[in-house]
């Protein structure tokens, strides 16, 4: 084979005779290697390594030794181009290809291995705000804007060069709240200076000044603000939820029920004409743009402090409550949450649906983030960094790939939403990789090695400590519980569900 | 009084007016307006009106401070009703009832209070969102259940347009061009290269591609339900028991008189219709003279009628019906029944008359496009160009025997219906049916029914989500303090794992044996001061064997005895406790270490045949191995535990049912089936992997739209009606047109 690079002919049946043989070599020793005959293949290694030098000979002994071999001579077929692999025909007969399910096995536990190592959430930090950074605000035409308002004013971020682009001063003191109109082109801002301020999404021209397009002076504070998914009217609260017209400077409907202030309020994305706000009576109240009149409420154990509807499912929503959980109510049935997420070891603050609605991002005063499936108890994900404060502002970006949190000590930060996911763009065979490893994930969830590895995280001494410390009391409640109905009059006890427990009463 | 006082103030009124518009000047003006004061004054002395002084702004107030009559007074009904005197009739009615209800002294009701009212408002208004919000369960479940889900919804489908989307503005420019164009349009073919023709838009908007699997499925369950019957019919003329057919006859008979009956109540248009069919078939019979004795099998009979006595009955049989056919029927209505039997041999024709099965509404089934007949006309319009696309001239009649083909499909389905109700009947009496067939069919049929519901909207409850039961739900996550970074830490994770594991079980096991160990530690004293011999202990209980046993009941001790015996001696080469023994004592040598001998004979020494290497150098590589832990077993003289079983592995295999399963063999058949693509081909792998949600890079995903839940609606109620037997009218009525131009 040395001299492979002559021309003539003969040397080049020479070679493809060697190549051949090669062949028939690797085909020979898989044949035998799982007979275990290590001698007898040793032997015929040594006899096919001789079998170099005598070419003809050898073919003669195959012969004789009737091996019956498969050789493919890749010239057979045509590539497009040099760089495409030789294509290799395969058989798919399963006794060739026995040990299916270790092999996959090794392959799914070696995947979420993969998955584990490379899972590094955490992209950036903006910073660059002079406090606490209080609200956030998704652009709904552009996916690298995001506007964010702290306590003293606000800007405006370009995500691709992370960098800030517009800083303008909204209000006197907390920006509590602010939205992008549906377009794109303007958006609002609610302060704690009474004011609702409508600005153009453009910067102003050189020696422009920096001011609003319209201005309307409320009676008092208002605490959120959210706008229509296709009209120009917008909702606040307050002291009461007032609906606005975009054109007008008094509320075009104001509903109050009993209950003199709010802390959140938004429109369902889907059935557009419905509301939902958060009251400081620990009620979560239904509206109707269209009704006179609030349509339901429901009464929780404690105060819920901002809810988001499911952007794929119009009836659903989500609430995140003081009470370190999160539930999930459909609007039809009020009586007792759809779901309760528990994992939390603090009060939960925010809450983001991601655009597919399949999941959603939970902020706490714990210093985490968490991800929940929309059906499942418990999180999928939690992040935290050993800098960031009291989480207090979390948005879901609409291509469903990242997640940003604004926290107490000034800065943004943006997350992954998935944590070991490769970002960019991927070649086709990576593509095909990755989903092939996630099936495999998913195939040998079950197996324990694989469970324990793709659950375990991190997380600091504190939490740690805290939710084990909540675990036992819980433990130690449910224990008592027990006791109290052993020792108690049959049935006087009834069996409350934890899904009941949070719930006071549905007002009609 | 007062009617007389208006109009002189109506007369003043307009005086005052006419004089103002004649007189420019303005110099009487003021003296006219005293007058005109004066007049008004003197009027209504008495009741002149004060100037109400006003100290608040209100709606009310006119410039010229002037106020309505009576204002500040009450209203009383008696005050409207002597208005209402003076308009006519039509109000006369209502004054009446005012009356009455002045006369009622019954109170009315106090309004509800504000309270309540908006409660009950807020409960209507809540019926009524929650009943809108409900038209999106069916939407959400049917993501929820899709199996791939791509965002952002409904994007445009990708790969090349058609031209005339891209190109809007392109014109034909030379006369050339014009004139092809002219031909193209004119035949209605596509003037750009991709673009479907007119019809064939038309048809692919008539039918989305749901509705088009729908009625494939429809058509492939008729094809196999033919094939079925065909290969019964098949097999119903084979067999060649005459008994077997005169059954077959009058079973046929009989269905076909109760329809005829039914038909009789429900149309009797039809009815006679029907009756005439029949004359007609008389008629045609009669004329054929088939049931004289020209015959070749009634010359054949007459032979053998002389020897034959069933031959002899059959002639005669022959000539009654002959008779009955070419006598007259006076009487139509009534003897039709008599008639029928006769039509026996024609009878298919008939029966398929009955319960044709075609839908109007369905193009397939008529195998037709809706928009068909307009095409015809087209073809009628435009006879020569017929190039590529477009179906021939020909293609009308094609359609018409398509259609025949079509009716006949469903005559025989109507037959294999009744079949089948037959079938039923003959299971009862276990008559043998064939079972391939049926299986086949059977499962076909499922498999559409699986097809028509997965077509289906979904349930109407929303089923809580697997969620938590009593919130009690396995943590997704297990947090720990521990950090991993590297793949060494992975691993390192993975291995304490089968610690913890095995801790766990530790305890658990603890938990469980405290009971035990306070009993076990008193007898532990005795226990270990002597090793148990298994021996003693197992053959003691060989001894309790060999114990005369004492007779629970009297019978025959002698019986026993001899039973004893036989059963001593046909197992009188079994031992099997010494067998048992043998068999532990052989583990436990297996499990031993063997002494390693590694010495190689005339290594450094003499060798050769017969040569033996020396014992020094035998001890010298005579590896020892130390012995291994204790057996479990060691203690337990009944019991071997396998020692060779691989704990390490232990910790990979999944010790309990994961939730969604129902038993074991389940969970394993989808651990068992391959992914990779090492097993499976490029095309499986591709489908088998594919990610259950598919989003795109840097695209907004917008919430669902509204439109998307109307769209969803529409197919819904456009979609699956399969119901092959729905829609029998127009069917009939084609029928019979059809019958009319035979016979014309």
């Amino acid at each position: 084979r040395r001299d492979s690079s002559g021309t003539s002919r003969s040397n080049w049946k020479i070679n493809t005779m060697i190549m051949k043989t090669n062949n028939s070599i690797y085909l020979c020793r898989q044949s035998f290697f799982p007979s275990r005959n290590s001698f007898f293949s040793l032997i015929f290694s040594i006899f096919f390594f001789l079998m170099e030098s005598l070419v003809c000979a050898s073919f003669i002994h195959i012969h004789a030794m009737k091996v019956k071999v498969l050789s493919r001579n890749p010239d057979d077929y045509v590539r497009e181009t040099k760089l495409d692999i030789q294509r290799v025909p395969r058989n798919y007969d399963p006794s060739l290809h026995p040990f299916e399910v270790p092999r996959e096995y090794t392959r799914a536990l070696n995947a979420t291995k993969l998955e584990r190592v490379f899972a590094k959430p955490f992209l950036a930090s903006l910073d660059g705000h002079r406090d606490g950074v209080n609200c956030m605000a998704k652009h709904p035409k552009s996916l690298s804007t995001m506007l964010s308002g702290s306590c003293d004013g606000e800007v405006v971020w370009n995500l691709t060069k992370r960098e800030c682009v517009r800083t303008l001063q909204a209000h006197e003191g907390f920006v509590r709240g602010m939205v992008v109109r549906f377009c794109g082109t303007s958006f609002f801002t609610v302060g704690d200076d009474k004011t609702i301020k409508q600005w153009k999404m453009e910067t102003p021209g050189y020696g422009e000044e920096e001011e609003p397009l319209n201005t309307i002076l409320g009676k008092s504070v208002f605490t959120s603000i959210d706008h229509h998914q296709k009209e120009g009217v917008f909702v606040t609260c307050g002291q009461q939820v007032d609906i606005w017209d975009e054109q007008r400077s008094s509320p075009i409907r104001s509903f109050s029920w009993g209950v003199d202030s709010f802390s959140c309020v938004r429109f369902n994305p889907v059935e557009t004409e419905l509301l939902a706000s958060c009251a400081s009576d620990r009620s979560i109240v239904l509206y109707d743009m269209r009704e006179a009149t609030p349509l339901k409420k429901v009464i929780m154990n404690m105060r819920s402090n901002t809810l988001c509807w499911n952007p794929m499912e119009a009836y659903n929503f989500t609430c995140s409550n003081e009470d370190y959980n999160l539930y999930t109510y459909d609007m039809r049935y009020l009586d007792k949450p759809f779901t309760v997420h528990m994992d939390h070891v603090s009060a939960v603050l925010d809450v983001d649906y991601s655009p597919t609605g399949k999941e959603f991002v939970s902020a706490s005063f714990d210093k985490t983030i968490r991800i929940f499936p929309k059906d499942s108890g418990h999180s999928r994900e939690v992040y935290h960094t050993k800098r960031m404060q009291h989480v207090i502002s979390i948005k879901w970006s609409s291509d469903n790939k990242y997640i940003l949190s604004a926290s107490d000590e000034m800065n943004i930060r943006l997350w992954k939403a998935n944590a070991s996911e490769k970002l960019g763009l991927l070649a086709p065979r990576e593509k095909a990789a990755v989903n092939y490893s996630q099936k495999l994930k998913e195939k040998f969830q079950h197996h324990p090695q694989i469970r324990r590895i793709s659950r375990h995280r991190h997380l600091p001494k504190s939490i740690y400590s805290q939710s084990k410390e909540l675990r036992v009391m819980k433990e130690a409640r449910r224990r008592k519980e027990r006791n109290v109905r052993k020792h108690s009059k049959p049935g006087s006890m009834p069996v409350v569900t934890e899904k009941e427990k949070h719930v006071v009463t549905v007002v009609k | 009084m007062d009617d007389e006082d208006d109009e002189e103030l109506q007369r003043a009124l307009a005086d005052d007016i006419i004089s103002a518009s004649e007189d420019e000047g303005g110099s009487d003006d003021e003296r006219k307006h005293c007058k005109l004061l004066e007049a008004i004054s003197s009027l209504g002395g008495k009741k002149r009106k004060k100037l109400t002084e006003r100290s608040e702004a209100s709606i009310q107030v006119s410039e010229f401070t002037v106020n309505a009559e009576g204002e500040g007074d009450k209203i009383h009904l008696s005050d409207l009703i002597g208005t209402l005197d003076k308009t006519p009739s039509a109000l006369i009615k209502t004054k009446k009832q005012l009356k009455n209800l002045q006369h009622n002294q019954s109170t009315l009701e106090t309004p509800l209070t504000r309270k309540e009212t908006e409660k009950i408002q807020r409960e209507v208004a809540f019926e009524k969102t929650s009943k809108e919000v409900s038209r999106w369960q069916s939407v959400v479940l049917q993501n929820q259940k899709a199996e791939q889900l791509v965002f952002p919804l409904n994007q445009e489908p990708s790969g090349p347009k058609r031209i005339e989307q891209v190109v809007a503005g392109w014109k034909a420019q030379t006369p050339l061009e014009q004139e092809i164009f002219s031909l193209l349009r004119m035949n209605k073919q596509p003037l750009h290269d991709p673009v479907l023709t007119p019809t064939e838009e038309a048809s692919l908007r008539a039918m989305s591609l749901e509705e088009a699997k729908i009625r494939r499925a429809e058509l492939q369950k008729t094809r196999v339900l033919q094939s079925y019957y065909e290969a019964k019919a098949k097999r119903g003329k084979r067999i060649k028991s005459k008994k077997y057919h005169r059954i077959q006859k009058k079973v046929m008979r009989k269905e076909y008189l109760k329809q005829f009956d039914e038909m009789v109540k429900t149309d009797p248009a039809a009815a006679l219709e029907e009756l005439k069919k029949m004359e007609l078939s008389r008629m045609k019979e009669r004329m054929s003279l088939k049931h004289q004795n020209s015959g070749k099998w009634a010359k054949s009979k007459a032979i053998m009628a002389k020897y034959d006595d069933g031959a002899r009955k059959a002639m005669q049989k022959q000539l009654e019906v002959n008779k009955d056919l070419t006598q007259k029927l006076v009487i139509p209505a009534d003897e039709d029944e008599e008639d029928e039997e006769e039509s026996a041999e024609t009878l298919p024709d008939f029966v398929n008359d009955v319960e044709p099965i075609l839908d109007q509404v369905n193009p397939w089934m008529r195998g037709k496009l809706s928009t068909e007949p307009m095409m015809e006309e087209s073809n009628r319009l435009h006879p020569p160009v017929w190039p590529r696309e477009v179906g021939k001239p020909g293609e009308g009649r094609d359609d018409q025997e398509e259609d025949e083909e079509q009716m006949e499909e469903t005559e025989e389905e109507s037959l294999l219906r009744g079949f089948e109700e037959r079938r039923k009947l003959r299971q009862t009496e276990d008559v043998k049916v064939s079972d391939d067939e049926e299986a086949g069919l059977s499962n076909f049929t499922s498999l559409f029914h699986g097809l028509v519901n997965h077509m289906e909207p979904p349930a109407d409850q929303p089923k809580a989500g697997p969620g938590l039961g009593q919130g009690e739900s396995p943590a997704l996550l297990e947090e720990g303090l521990v950090r991993v970074r590297t793949l060494e830490d992975v691993e390192l994770l993975s291995q304490d794992i089968s610690a913890s594991d095995t801790a766990l079980l530790t305890t658990r096991d603890l938990g469980t044996e405290e009971t035990d160990t306070q009993s076990a530690t008193q007898q532990a004293d005795k226990k270990r001061k002597k090793m148990i011999d298994p021996n003693e202990v197992l053959t003691k209980e060989a001894k309790v064997i060999e114990m005369p046993l004492a007779p629970t009941a009297v019978e025959d001790v002698e019986d026993k005895e001899e039973q004893r015996v036989i059963i001593k001696e046909a197992f009188a080469g079994d031992d099997v406790i010494s067998d048992f023994l043998k068999d532990k004592r052989k583990q436990e040598e297996a499990g031993r270490p063997k002494v390693i001998d590694l010495t190689l004979p005339g290594w450094g020494e003499w060798g050769g045949l017969g040569l033996q290497p020396s014992r020094s150098k035998r001890k010298r590589f005579r590896v020892k191995v130390a012995p291994p832990p204790p057996r479990q077993d060691q203690k337990l003289p009944n019991i071997i535990i396998a020692e060779k079983r691989d704990s390490s592995i232990a910790a990979h295999q999944v010790c309990q049912l994961p939730f969604p399963f129902e038993n074991p063999i389940q969970f394993e058949r989808t651990i068992r089936s391959p992914v990779g693509r090492t097993w499976n081909t490029q095309n499986t792998v591709q489908k088998i992997t594919a990610p259950k949600v598919v989003t795109q890079l840097g695209a907004i995903i917008e919430p669902i739209a509204r439109e998307d839940l109307i769209k969803d609606i529409r197919q819904a109620v456009t979609g699956p009606s399969i119901n092959l037997e729905s829609d029998q009218g127009p069917q009939k009525k084609r029928r019979s047109q059809q019958k009319k131009k035979k016979a014309s």
